[in-house]
């Protein structure tokens, strides 16, 4: 394999106009850049969602809080789930994947670089179309207003007898502009990884995170389509007097449920199988150890990806399906732990033996680890269906899939910004705003949701905007909101260290954390063009093999 | 693997050490509102046979996931502690180890093992719960979610009420169970009492069932969990359970017709020439609408607007004078009525016992 980089003249790429500037970004299919539009885009949406969690939370600081109307109460937790999936937990995947995926596997690019460019434009746009809402919402009605129907948008709650105006609108039509772009996007993932890979790297050779995306692009495919046709049937309904889903006229509102869960569940894991790919990159790497049991590895996603796609009834053990219906889904959702549980194993037994060094990306994946496993096991409680039907729909119900998406998903998230910021920028992020970063988000999370599983467990229901007092829900509460806080410092560290780094972080040179997979091999931040010339590979480990000629992984293979 | 067995014991030792810590929590929260008259909602109080089946196996479930925490956690910290570099240990990579065939059997045999046992004793409640048969001296009642109130309907009983359910209590050797019938009038909503039973949906076309068999007496409190629109939050619900003949005194006093009181007439005139008619029925009157709750019995029930308030002569007013004083976004109008017909109205309503 080859690591030569044509060095390209200084002053030749500096000191070009910043609209000549802005201009190659917003027209660029460079899949470099596109990655990093994802990322940015779905931080300012995050910050955003993240204001509207703070709403929420501080009008629940206390019972009969008047912080919100229940009107802007309702609409903040729409706003804050969808854009939470749909604006940043997907985008932001999308962009590492986009990113990562033709460096590790040696390519150019992405198979269909136009296309690349036109999914993150369509992404981009269905944000700012939710957002639009805020101002067009009630259309001709009077003054805008957001969606409030939750962000399942059960049936008949998004009819029009019950959401009047274009707010549930411009809901519907930003998931189905974004979910276009989404199965672009994995359509090209695809494409990339089955027509792209350098010579010698066979699928069995392919880095876990390579082979995770590819896993998960596989499951856009199937669940956002469901989705979509949903959208264009509530549409219909709205526009086109369909009844679908409008029980007045006889539609079914259980039919919208199945629609939205066979896309909701399988999403969990499009989300989290990514983070899983980071996982497993990142803790090999700082373990010093190739990762435990790679074939295993690979099954496992491929087994969780098709047990996945049968599990989404679990979302609905109260709606009075009949018993053997429930029994299949509890079988089934108990049994996608189990390739789960195969995951932390593994990783575990990577670390086994290892020498860990606790960077910052490590530190971010041990506390992955910890709160994905808590995570999985309030899941396999609300497994239990006849559990489910004290535990769905209340605040257990949100802490535990908070408990995934924060403590889960984001935390793998932060370990990979750590890990390749500086591939990214060429600048490494500081290891002092980093600690604070993460003992402070650490503190929040755990105060925010570890006490969030309480007041579910002492009948608190989700989605309201007060309560009564005397439960013994407000002080709970009232930590809560004070756990959310610290959160929103913590990011803001987080940001601050990614702009400072940006300017003033150490120079990270081509491999600062002495890694093994190709994109470590060239230059930070890479060239337009990645390899100067293509490289080949003979093992998993391409950087191995080339820093222990002695010891080359190749022999084992 | 070896080891994991031989720790066993004491690994189930911890577990349970793990559970009682969290439990003491639990009950210190759930004791918050001391005696004072209503239940709490705490889902390990359960005080009828659908809850108290799904807190037995809720334990279970706590045990065997508390079990597997503290051995995954325990590796998880042994392997951090234990293999983290040390100053020594200079720039020398460790063995570098690929998989094993054996162990990662091992560690996908027990998982599923536990998934099986796990699995074999969950369907047995569904099973319980679920498919449990009505006995022929079960009470019938019709529960209607309506956004933000809750309609009840005696088939059998003749009595239509709202917001606050009656029903006897039962006990283990004269069972006397209630069949909830759930149906929606408009959007999703579900019902939710968590000391009496699991919650189930009320959806439009979709009827469902749902059972408890309270075995202590009490108003148990609950609310709507299906977020159905503005005023979900304000959507609750009391379930009193009564003594047999306290229940059957109800029943009696429920099925009597409105006494009209003469000196209201006034009260009875506002009622009956405004819109108040349109949706709300007064027994034995021309007022038979439905949209909104049975007002035949209305100084029965202790709150108003679904539990939002109680039911006093200056709430009452406030109610009606202004819905959204209480309840904004309620889909009662205020009804714009000057203070005369106003006071007219209020004193009507609290002839109707």
């Amino acid at each position: 394999m080859s690591s030569n980089v044509i060095t390209v003249p200084i002053g030749q790429t500096e000191a070009r106009p910043w609209v000549d500037e802005l201009h190659q970004w917003l027209t660029t299919v460079d899949h470099k850049r596109l990655g990093i539009l994802y990322i940015v885009s779905s931080l300012l949406f995050l910050v955003i969602g993240g204001v509207e969690a703070l709403i929420i939370r501080v009008q629940l600081m206390h019972s009969h809080n008047n912080f919100v109307s229940p009107q802007v109460f309702n609409q903040m937790f729409t706003m804050h789930g969808t854009t939470m999936i749909f604006f940043v937990a997907m985008p932001v995947l999308f962009g590492f994947a986009n990113y990562l995926v033709p460096l590790m596997i040696g390519a150019r690019d992405m198979a269909f670089p136009r296309l690349n460019a036109f999914s993150f434009w369509l992404s981009f746009l269905g944000g700012l179309l939710l957002y639009f809402s805020f101002f067009g919402g009630s259309g001709l009605y009077g003054a805008g207003s957001a969606p409030d129907v939750g962000w399942w948008s059960y049936a008949p709650l998004g009819a029009r007898a019950f959401s009047r105006g274009h707010s549930s609108d411009y809901w519907t039509l930003a998931l189905l502009v974004s979910g276009f772009g989404s199965i672009g996007t994995a359509i090209n993932i695809i494409a990339t990884i089955l027509c792209l890979r350098c010579p010698g790297m066979k699928l069995n050779r392919m880095p876990l995170l390579v082979w995770m995306n590819f896993v998960m692009a596989g499951m856009v495919l199937l669940a956002i389509t469901p989705l979509s046709a949903a959208q264009i049937m509530l549409l219909i309904d709205r526009y086109l007097g369909g009844h679908f889903f409008d029980t007045q006229a006889g539609g079914s509102a259980v039919l919208w449920m199945h629609f939205f869960w066979i896309f909701g569940h399988p999403e969990v894991y499009v989300l989290i199988i990514p983070c899983f790919s980071f996982m497993s990159e990142i803790i090999p790497v700082f373990s010093r150890k190739p990762i435990f049991g790679y074939p295993v590895m690979v099954a496992a996603t491929v087994c969780i990806a098709f047990v996945s796609m049968s599990v989404w009834a679990h979302h609905m053990f109260t709606i009075g399906m009949n018993s053997y219906a429930n029994s299949f889904f509890t079988l089934t959702t108990m049994a996608v732990g189990v390739p789960t549980g195969i995951k932390i194993f593994n990783w575990i037994g990577t670390m086994w033996g290892g020498r860990i060094q606790f960077k910052m990306p490590m530190l971010f994946s041990i506390a992955f680890l910890f709160q994905f496993l808590i995570a999985g096991l309030t899941g396999i409680m609300m497994a239990a269906s006849p559990f489910d039907w004290q535990l769905s729909l209340s605040y257990f119900v949100v802490a535990h899939f908070h408990y995934v998406i924060v403590g889960g998903i984001l935390f793998a998230l932060f370990a990979a910004f750590y890990y390749w910021y500086p591939k990214m920028t060429g600048r490494m992020l500081s290891e002092r705003l980093g600690k604070w970063h993460f003992w402070l988000f650490l503190i929040g999370f755990h105060l925010t949701f570890d006490v969030m599983h309480i007041p579910g467990v002492l009948g608190m229901p989700r989605r309201i905007y007060t309560y009564e007092p005397g439960r013994g829900w407000d002080t709970l509460n009232f930590i809560i909101t004070i756990g959310a806080f610290i959160q929103a410092l913590a990011i803001l560290v987080f940001v601050a260290n990614l702009i400072i780094s940006y300017f003033k972080g150490a120079r990270a040179g081509n491999d600062p954390w002495d890694a093994w997979t190709l994109e470590w091999s060239i230059s930070s931040p890479p060239p337009a063009y990645n390899f100067a010339s293509v490289p080949t590979v003979a093992s998993r480990r391409p950087l191995w093999d080339l820093k222990h000629p002695e010891d080359p992984d190749s022999r084992y293979e | 693997m070896s080891m994991l067995k031989i720790k066993s014991s004491t690994l189930q030792w911890l577990g349970q050490a793990m559970l009682l810590l969290f439990w003491p929590a639990i009950a210190v929260w759930a004791s918050e509102p001391k005696s004072s008259s209503p239940h709490g909602t705490n889902i390990f109080a359960p005080a009828s046979t659908p809850a108290k089946s799904i807190a037995d196996l809720s334990v279970i479930v706590l045990v065997i996931t508390g079990i597997i925490f503290v051995v995954v956690f325990s590796l998880l910290v042994y392997a951090v502690v234990k293999f983290r570099k040390r100053v020594t240990d200079a720039d020398r990579e460790p063995p570098q180890v690929y998989g094993s065939t054996q162990i990662e059997l091992a560690w996908t045999i027990i998982p599923i093992l536990i998934v099986v046992v796990l699995f074999l004793t969950t369907a047995r409640v569904i099973h319980a719960v679920q498919d449990a048969p009505e006995p022929a001296s079960a009470l019938d009642v019709i529960a209607i979610g309506h956004q933000y109130w809750w309609e009840f309907r005696y088939p059998k009983l003749g009595i239509v009420t709202a917001n606050e359910l009656h029903i006897p209590v039962s006990d283990l050797s004269h069972p006397a169970p209630t069949f909830l019938q759930l149906l929606s009038a408009d959007t999703d909503h579900s019902f939710w009492v968590p000391e009496l039973a699991g919650k189930t949906d009320l959806i439009p076309n979709h009827p469902n069932r749902m059972w408890m068999d309270p075995q202590r007496t009490g108003v148990f409190l609950g609310q709507c969990a299906q977020y159905c629109g503005t005023q979900h939050a304000k959507m609750l619900l009391r379930v009193s359970v009564d003594e047999t003949d306290d229940f059957a005194a109800w029943v009696r006093a429920q099925q009597k017709p409105v006494v009209q009181d003469t000196d209201r007439v006034a009260g009875r005139r506002v009622f009956e020439s405004n819109a108040c008619m349109n949706c709300h029925a007064v027994g034995g009157t021309q007022a038979n609408g439905r949209f909104g709750p049975d007002l035949t019995h209305l100084m029965s029930r202790a709150t108003i607007a679904a539990g939002a308030a109680e039911n006093t002569h200056d709430n009452l007013r406030l109610w009606i004078q202004n819905p959204s004083a209480i309840k904004p976004g309620s889909l009662m109008p205020a009804m714009k009525l000057s203070d005369a017909d106003l006071d007219a109205v209020v004193s009507y309503m609290e002839t109707l016992h």
